[in-house]
């Protein structure tokens, strides 16, 4: 029985965009495929909003002073982009706009284990989203995403408002990553053991371990602050005994094993993506998928290393040091089989491949100047300047925004059936690589020279470099705005994308583009997901299909 | 029985892989609990840790018999809700009813007890923060007498920046003085010992008490309000050997709920 269809998907009235139609039955959905377009959709849209905000910060910084508002309002202005980024766009992105899609098609199952939850996990979602609004309406935050006390339990603004959105938000997540352990633990095919699992499940686990485990710590947290602000408990306000420390350690306990939940899952995009596009089964395939776990539980080890000025106490310093050092090895072990991958493979520069490429220049950037930042010495001059805030963007955006984007175009043809323009892909994707390091290398330069972050204020030498700065990123934006374009016209007059458009083995290029809503009529058969040899490369759908005679469909 | 395959959803391929799914679902939600209250128990920890004697002289304010009490009717709780799971398991109806009943009703009497015990705390203005005014509302409890705490000492010159923030005691109808020796305490059960100092920042335990009791009240409210909906389904007869898994999770988050509250008993009321 053939899982592949030859004729293009717009014949299947079946598939799960068009089966029922209307606002009501996308709302009331539970097929995990509409709930991860919602979820495209909702990320897409708040990381349009975090980037205007991007957009105000980077132009105010255009001169020293007053450029286009005033201190206040650039306080507010970066807050609200960092809060947004985080928990509104980069936490949830990779796991809940493709995790959700592809996670149960990839194991050949129907859904995932509890779909009521995951319907519910969105709509916590938008009601998070929502508090956030709420909060830049209702006077704003001006705290930075970080919420220090003891000024956020003090200043005015909206912190409850954005804070409870947090937590709110918290919630959406951990569900989310329930959801995720549950159906690989319980719903997978009988064949499919652990390690034939294709490697973005493994990082879809790993993720999903400390998104059950450190948010709860996160919710706490911002419970406590709101308990102190509205009532004054008095925990972190040192006028009344309090330690506004406790609150970073508690603050980074949940925050830096976030950063591998922002991670990991971009890490399991480029697994797929770097094997497919070299046509060359993943090299050092166990090697992933432990230094998956290892990144999930050395990652609760090092939150210290946010804290290195905060004065705690030199043995704590060294520790967290040492600890974030070895946390780097895991993510070391990745580049390298990825690269050992690409190694005598017959590569493809797809629009998807162009952004693993961008991913492991950017995101090796990101990672060896995390080293300089672990080191304490170095972190004394550079703790809380802009080289701390090109590290992140490093990672962060050219990292798993950039892995974000490779999915986006990889799995593009399998959720809405169309293929993009590719050759408007290639250009959005050299004008995001080159804007990009425009825009952050200037501020590793910047940060090492002195020039503190979150500053509205700064003195005459640095003025060149923020504008290089800003001038880079208005490139960047550019970018992201043609990538809009050639995407949403695609759904339009894009050709018709056949069911395996670039040759892979994972289980959701056997179904249709788009898929049929049941995913499959039987579950696929027993196959090796990065094993090429059995695809051929057929022209009159300009896709890929199982070859005569060939196993594995 | 039209039961079983009326329960199996369409995504599972048998009865077994959906039980057992939704056990490991309860279970991880569980931890992610367990991670909740850890980070109160930290604070406890870390503050117990850097003041001890706050810890000593606060929780002689708590009422140890209503604690205890509270401990056993929990305990006695998680006991109906396992009897609950299994005769639900067993499809006997009307026991599972019955104790469903019997343990909402412990949960009642849970939170009757904290209420006492929080307007008890009102009244004597043991509360955190700067709501701590522990000589305040004495009027109103007549044999209650709550011992008087000296006004904060003022701080040293080194660090006159940390002026204390606590009101004195103000001058209260009963006949207590500031920096009077306290009238022998009535044989009560919660007032810390004649000779022990009240040390500064007595309310950072009240803080943590509140915090940690409160948020454990809220999950015993949620628990309630998920027993009361198993125990409508139990009544309509919807639970038998195919199917009891509702009651299951339930009981789960019950005996969650009554383990966290065998920890919070020792570490608030039994310091010393």
């Amino acid at each position: 029985m053939s899982m592949s269809t030859h004729t293009p998907s717009s014949a299947a009235d079946d598939n799960y965009l068009h089966h029922g139609r209307g606002l009501k039955s996308w709302l009331t959905t539970l097929d995990h495929k509409r709930i991860g377009v919602l979820y495209l959709i909702s990320v897409l849209t708040s990381f349009f909003l975090g980037g205007l905000f991007a957009m105000l910060v980077r132009t105010e910084l255009l001169t020293s002073g007053r450029t286009i508002m005033d201190a206040n309002s650039y306080n507010q202005s970066f807050t609200l982009h960092g809060a947004i980024m985080i928990f509104l766009f980069i936490i949830p992105s990779i796991p809940a706009a493709f995790g959700n899609f592809v996670l149960p098609v990839m194991l050949g199952a129907k859904d995932v284990a509890f779909p009521r939850l995951n319907l519910a996990s969105w709509y916590l979602y938008v009601v998070g989203a929502v508090f956030a609004l709420v909060s830049i309406l209702a006077g704003g935050v001006d705290t930075g995403w970080t919420f220090y006390t003891p000024y956020s339990t003090s200043t005015g603004g909206a912190v409850v408002w954005l804070t409870m959105g947090a937590f709110i938000l918290g919630f959406s997540s951990i569900f989310t990553g329930l959801n995720f352990i549950v159906t690989i633990h319980k719903l997978r095919p009988a064949w499919m053991g652990w390690f034939k699992m294709p490697l973005f499940l493994w990082s879809l686990y790993a993720t999903a371990i400390i998104q059950v485990l450190a948010t709860p710590v996160l919710g706490i947290t911002l419970v406590l602050l709101v308990l102190e602000r509205t009532f004054g408990v008095g925990i972190f306000d040192p006028a009344l005994g309090g330690d506004p420390v406790l609150y970073q350690h508690f603050f980074w306990f949940y925050s830096h094993p976030a950063v591998y939940i922002m991670i990991l899952p971009a890490m399991g995009i480029i697994s797929e993506l770097v094997s497919v596009f070299s046509r060359k089964h993943i090299f050092g395939y166990r090697f992933i998928a432990y230094s998956s776990i290892a990144i999930a539980i050395f990652g609760f080890l090092v939150w210290g290393h946010h804290m290195f000025t905060s004065g705690q106490s030199g043995l704590a310093n060294m520790i967290f040091s040492a600890l974030t050092f070895s946390v780097s090895i895991p993510s070391a072990i990745k580049v390298f089989n990825w690269l050992t991958t690409m190694y005598k493979g017959s590569l493809r520069l797809d629009t998807p491949m162009l952004y693993v490429l961008s991913f492991l220049f950017l995101f090796t950037i990101g990672g060896l100047t995390g080293l300089f930042l672990g080191t304490l010495a170095t972190d004394i001059h550079l703790h809380d300047t802009y080289f701390v805030v090109a590290h992140f963007h490093y990672v962060m955006m050219g990292g798993t925004l950039i892995a974000f984007l490779g999915g986006l175009h990889y799995w593009w043809p399998k959720m809405f059936g169309r293929m993009y323009s590719e050759k408007w892909g290639r250009t959005a994707a050299v004008m995001i690589f080159v804007g990009f390091n425009i825009t952050f290398f200037t501020q590793f330069v910047m940060g090492s020279k002195g020039m503190p972050r979150r500053y509205y204020n700064y003195p005459p030498e640095f003025t060149i470099y923020h504008q290089i700065s800003t001038y880079g990123s208005y490139l960047l934006a550019a970018g992201f705005v043609l990538i809009a374009v050639y995407l949403i016209a695609s759904l339009f007059k894009g050709r018709p994308a056949p069911a395996n458009p670039w040759g892979a083995g994972t289980m959701e290029w056997q179904c249709a583009s788009p898929p049929p809503y049941y995913n499959f009529h039987a579950a696929p058969a027993e196959h090796d997901p990065y094993d090429f040899s059995h695809l051929r490369y057929d022209e009159s759908i300009d896709g890929y299909l199982p070859a005569p005679g060939a196993q594995g469909s | 029985m039209a039961r079983h395959s009326t329960h199996l959803a369409h995504h599972f391929d048998n009865a077994t892989q959906q039980f057992e799914s939704s056990k490991l679902g309860m279970w991880l939600f569980l931890a992610t609990e367990i991670l909740l209250f850890g980070g109160l128990f930290v604070a406890y920890t870390v503050y117990r840790a850097n003041h001890p004697e706050i810890f000593v002289y606060a929780h002689h304010f708590l009422d140890k018999t209503l604690g205890g009490i509270n401990t056993l009717v929990l305990i006695c709780s998680s006991l109906t809700m396992a009897l609950a799971v299994r005769a639900a398991q067993l499809g006997q109806r009307q026991r599972t009813v019955t104790l469903l009943a019997v343990t909402l009703l412990c949960a009642f009497a849970f939170l009757g007890i904290k209420y006492v015990e929080y307007k008890a705390k009102w009244e004597h203005g043991l509360l955190w923060g700067r709501h701590y005014q522990p000589a305040l509302h004495d009027a109103s409890a007549g044999a209650h007498q709550v011992p008087v705490l000296p006004a904060a000492p003022p701080q040293a010159a080194g660090d006159g920046s940390e002026a204390s923030l606590i009101a004195p005691a103000a001058p209260a109808p009963v006949g207590l003085a500031p920096q009077a020796t306290a009238p022998a305490p009535p044989a009560g059960k919660h007032e810390p010992p004649a000779d022990l100092a009240a040390p500064k920042n007595v309310h950072i335990f009240f803080g943590i008490y509140f915090a940690m009791t409160g948020l454990h009240g809220i999950h015993v409210l949620a628990g309630m309000i998920a027993i009361t909906w198993i125990l409508r389904r139990a009544r309509r007869g919807e639970f038998g050997p195919e199917y009891y898994t509702p009651v299951d999770l339930v009981g789960l988050y019950w005996h969650l709920v009554d383990l966290i509250w065998i920890y919070l008993f020792p570490l608030l009321y039994l310091i010393k």
